[in-house]
Parts: structure tokens; sequence; C-alpha cells
């Protein structure tokens, strides 16, 4: 698989390491009155889906940047590659 | 018609016009007791034990495309009890139990061969963490010998013993352990279910379930609607998709595992080796290819086959466990989705909906379970409680904090 990084373009996956859904991004609120669930589903649940699915990859021997990739877990394809950076960010996550 | 070598002598002499096919081909009725979903080893396991050790009738088990084709059909073939942690050991020693009498049960040669398994080890450190594993299967009923490099030299005299990072200083051997003809082990099982009444539906797809108050009433069908008293999901890598129709999400994530298959040779490799080094686990099988398997992929996939550095990967530990291999031709590799679970162990459990229940969470281990898979299983379907040794694969251990993770990997399912 190729991965067509923002900044640097396509790289080998290989130099990659895999973190999973990117929905690992959106940390629940600690303080929040059901934070035991909403942590319990943040680390264990998941949707998995056959599809479409946008997850988490690390440019481990890279530039070390987070990337959010848009991938096809039933043919490979990629379709879109973001810094997860600016995901976080367009979600408010920090400034 | 009962196998046996007399059997075989007979046909033989009147042109094999007398053997029948091994399980009927039925329609499927409007309703069933319990519908079993997933003809995998493990669906075909339960509806087995299910009928014969419980005594349940009309049992069904509804598999999309042919008994056979998924997991059951791919793996390596690997059985093998030297777990560590309690919550596992005695489920997967009773497992190696069964298959040890799997063959008379079924009056079907399943080709069970208990030929051995050797962990290698190369450090000190890794020799004490074996001398534990070793002592926790000990305490459980298993076996497991502590071998010296001399001894292992005897053996396996061809492997690389001085490599100067990786050098072998010893093993740890379970001679119970060893390989399985896989695709005999999903007939065994459909044969002997379907002579307990069990009905095997092929071609007919799983395409949802009728929930009405909480309660599982049956499953929607490529081939229309089946009413179920109890549902057993028990789909293995597609657990993920079938529960999502329930509106369940799991601890779970699919992935994919490639395995390999060399041209066939002379009898070299008498066990099954892995090394610890590396993630390479290696037997010959009895067509004389080199059966060997390495890592997952890494990424959440359904396509059932997986990307080249993996191949460079496995075939790279190989090399430097036994440089010979080097000389023979790779003839085939192929991929299955594995349900990896979070803490690398399964979920045998009831669901929250009633009368739907759920088996799944195998990683790549899922092949030697298979016979106790079924047992426990068809035992929590007919009794509505955990077989003893199956209490700790619960859905709710993350919940609780009583995660059964062997390698101590954490909520990370490509690392299992
Ligand atoms: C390459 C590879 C190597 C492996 N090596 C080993 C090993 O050495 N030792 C070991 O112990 N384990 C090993 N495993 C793991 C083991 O094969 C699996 O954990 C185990 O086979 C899973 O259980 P099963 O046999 O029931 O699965 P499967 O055979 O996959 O059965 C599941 C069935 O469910 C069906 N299904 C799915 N969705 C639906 C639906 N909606 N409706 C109807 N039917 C449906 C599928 O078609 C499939 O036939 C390996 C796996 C792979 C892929």
């Amino acid at each position: 698989m190729i991965i067509n990084h923002p900044l640097l373009g396509p790289r080998d996956s290989q130099e990659f390491t895999y973190l999973g859904d990117a929905s690992l991004i959106d940390r629940p609120d600690w303080q929040a009155e059901n934070a035991v669930d909403q942590f319990h589903d943040y680390l264990y649940l998941r949707d998995n889906p056959a599809g479409s699915h946008r997850e988490l990859w690390f440019h481990e021997t890279g530039d070390r940047s987070w990337l959010v990739v848009t991938r096809d877990t039933t043919t490979h394809e990629i379709t879109a590659v973001e810094l997860a950076r600016d995901v976080a960010r367009a979600r408010g996550r920090s400034k | 018609m009962r196998y046996s070598g007399l059997r075989v002598i007979k046909e033989a002499l009147t042109g094999h016009k007398g053997w029948k096919a091994a399980w009927r081909d039925p329609e499927p009725q409007p309703s069933y007791d319990y519908v079993i979903i997933g003809g995998g080893g493990h669906g075909l396991a339960t509806a087995y034990y299910l009928a014969k050790q419980f005594g349940k009738k009309r049992i069904a088990v509804i598999e999309k495309g042919w008994i056979g084709g998924g997991n059951v059909g791919r793996n390596t073939t690997i059985i093998r009890s030297n777990y560590l942690l309690d919550g596992n050991e005695p489920f997967y020693e009773f497992s190696l139990k069964l298959w040890e009498g799997l063959e008379q049960d079924l009056n079907y040669n399943a080709m069970v061969s208990q030929r051995g398994i050797l962990n290698l080890i190369h450090s000190d450190p890794q020799r004490d963490a074996f001398v534990r594993r070793g002592n926790a299967m000990i305490l459980n009923g298993a076996d497991a010998e502590l071998l010296s490099a001399d001894q292992i030299r005897a053996e396996y005299p061809f492997l690389n013993f001085n490599d100067a990072r990786f050098p072998i200083k010893g093993g740890l051997a379970q001679r119970r352990g060893g390989t399985v003809r896989h695709d005999a082990v999903a007939w065994g099982y459909a044969r002997g279910a379907d002579s307990h009444g069990v009905d095997i539906i092929q071609n007919c797809e799983v395409t949802g379930f009728r929930i009405e108050d909480g309660v599982c009433k049956g499953v929607e069908t490529s081939r229309g609607f089946i009413g179920a008293g109890k549902v057993a999901a028990c789909v293995a890598g597609s657990s993920g998709r079938l529960m999502a129709k329930a509106g369940m999400r799991l601890p779970i994530e699919s992935h994919v595992l490639q395995a390999f298959v060399s041209e066939g040779l002379k009898p070299v490799l008498p066990g099954v080796i892995t090394y610890g080094a590396g993630h390479f686990y290696c037997s010959q099988s009895d067509k004389g290819g080199l059966v060997f398997g390495g890592d997952l992929d890494g990424y959440n996939s359904y396509a059932q086959r997986g990307n080249l550095p993996v191949v460079e990967d496995v075939c790279e530990s190989g090399m430097s466990l036994i440089p010979a291999m080097g000389r023979a031709r790779l003839l085939r590799m192929w991929g299955g989705i594995m349900d990896m679970s979070m803490d690398g162990s399964p979920i045998i459990d009831r669901t929250h909906i009633e009368g739907l229940y759920f088996n799944g969470g195998w990683c790549y281990g899922g092949f030697k379970a298979t016979p106790a898979s079924g047992f426990v299983y068809a035992h929590l379907l007919a009794t509505d409680t955990p077989h003893d040794t199956a209490t700790a694969y619960r859905f709710d251990r993350f919940r609780r904090g009583y995660m059964i993770d062997e390698k101590g990997m954490g909520a990370q399912p490509n690392l299992h």
C-alpha cells in the first residue's frame, strides 16, 4: 500500500505503524458523569466496518507525523490522507 | 455409514459405488430451537456437541458460503495448549484432550498428529519466561518440557544454532501438541452433526436479526426468515460485521493474516517449531510442503489477502532460523480474516439481547480451540451457564478490568 502523505508525497506503508480507528482522536471528557462508560467504549469498542474506514497511521521512520487515512477495508484502496493534527484542530481538540 | 478399513477394502472391490454424501443438503425449516450462524470449525463443533452431548434437537447451522471455506480451511493447523494465564490454560488443555479423542468420537480421520511443538529460546530472560509458562502448563495438567540446545540439535540439526544475534539456547517443548488436517475437522464435525439430525444449510447468508422487545426471535437470511429459540453467532473474522446488524459494537477488530506453503519436500521437519526472536512458525504437511506463517499485516482488513511487506518479513524470519529453507520454492500463499480482540483472548458469552449468544475474538489461535469452543458454547446454549473452563471469556471483562492478555500488549488488537 502507498500512503500519499500530505507533506511528503507518496510513501510506502512500511514506513508507518498502525494505531487503529481515528475515533481515538475523540478522547472522552474525564470529568463527565458517565466517564467510566465513555472510556470503556473509547478504549475497547470498535465499529470495525467492512468498507470505508478512517484510521490513524504514524510515520515512524519518516517525519513522525500522525495521519488520518481513509481506506476501504475490503479492497485496501486509500481515498484520502490528512494530517491528524488538522483533523483534531478542526474538531476543536487543541489550539 | 460407519467408516472403517474394512469398508475401504469392500468399496475398492465394488468400484466405490457404495459411498454416500457425508451430510445432507436440506432446505431451511421455518424455525429451529437453535440457529448457529457460521459453518466454520467452531459453528459445526457447537452443533455437534449440542446434539450429541446435550441431546438437543431442531438445530441448524447457517453458512453464507460453503462449510470450511473460512478460517478453518485457511489456517496453519497448529494445535497446542501452552498458554500461561489461568483464564486460558484450562480451556486449551480441555481442547487438546478433546483433539486426542476426536477421531474415534467422530469416526472420521482428521489426521490428528501429535508430533510435538517446540518454542525456541534465544536469551536468558526468554528462558525464565518459558520456565514460568511450562510450570503454569504443568499445574493445569498439560505437559511441558524444557530442552537444552544439544537436545534440540539432535532433532533439528539444520536450525541456525550459532546465529550471532539470536543463538538458540534451548526450547520449551509440548510433545502432545502438533497439527490436524484442517478441512477434515470441518468435514468430520459436519458429518457428525448431520448424523445427529443437525441441518447444515449452505449458501445462506444471515443478513439481519429479528429482535422484538429485547428478545431475538430469529434471523433474516438470503433465503428468508428463520425463526429460532436461541441464535448463536459464530462467524470468526466477520463478527464485527454480523453483530453490527444487532446494533452491537464489539471489542474486536478484523485483521488479515497470511499463510504460506512451499513445494513438497522429503520429510525434514519432524514437529512444529516456533522462532523466539521473530514471529515465525513452521511445520511440514503430510504432502511434504513446509507450512508457515508469521505476523498479521497489522491494519483492519476484510480482504482475505495481504500485502508483500509481510511476505518479505515472514520469509526473512524463516531464513534466519532455517537457512536451508532458501532452497525451497514458495508454492502458494493466502490470507484469512482474524477476529482480533482487545486482549488477544476470545469471548464466549450471552449478549444483552435475550436469546442471542456470541462466540468470537479468536485471533489467530482459534483452530486449536475448535473442539473446546464447540463444547463450551454448546454448554452455554444448552444450560445458560458457562462451562467451567470458559468462565473468564465474558464480554464484561474489559469493563471490570479482568483482561486475559497473554502478551501484555494492552488494548491494541494488531499486537496480540
Ligand atoms: C492464515 C491463518 C493461519 C492460522 N493458523 C492457526 C494455527 O496454526 N493454529 C490455530 O489454532 N489457529 C490458527 N488460525 C486461526 C483459526 O483458523 C481461526 O481462529 C478459526 O478457524 C476461527 O473459527 P472458525 O473455524 O469457526 O472460523 P471460520 O472457518 O472462518 O468460520 C466462520 C464462518 O462464518 C461464515 N459467515 C460469516 N458471516 C456470515 C453470515 N452473515 N451468515 C452466515 N455465515 C457467515 C463464514 O463464511 C465462515 O465459513 C489461523 C488463521 C489463519 C487465517
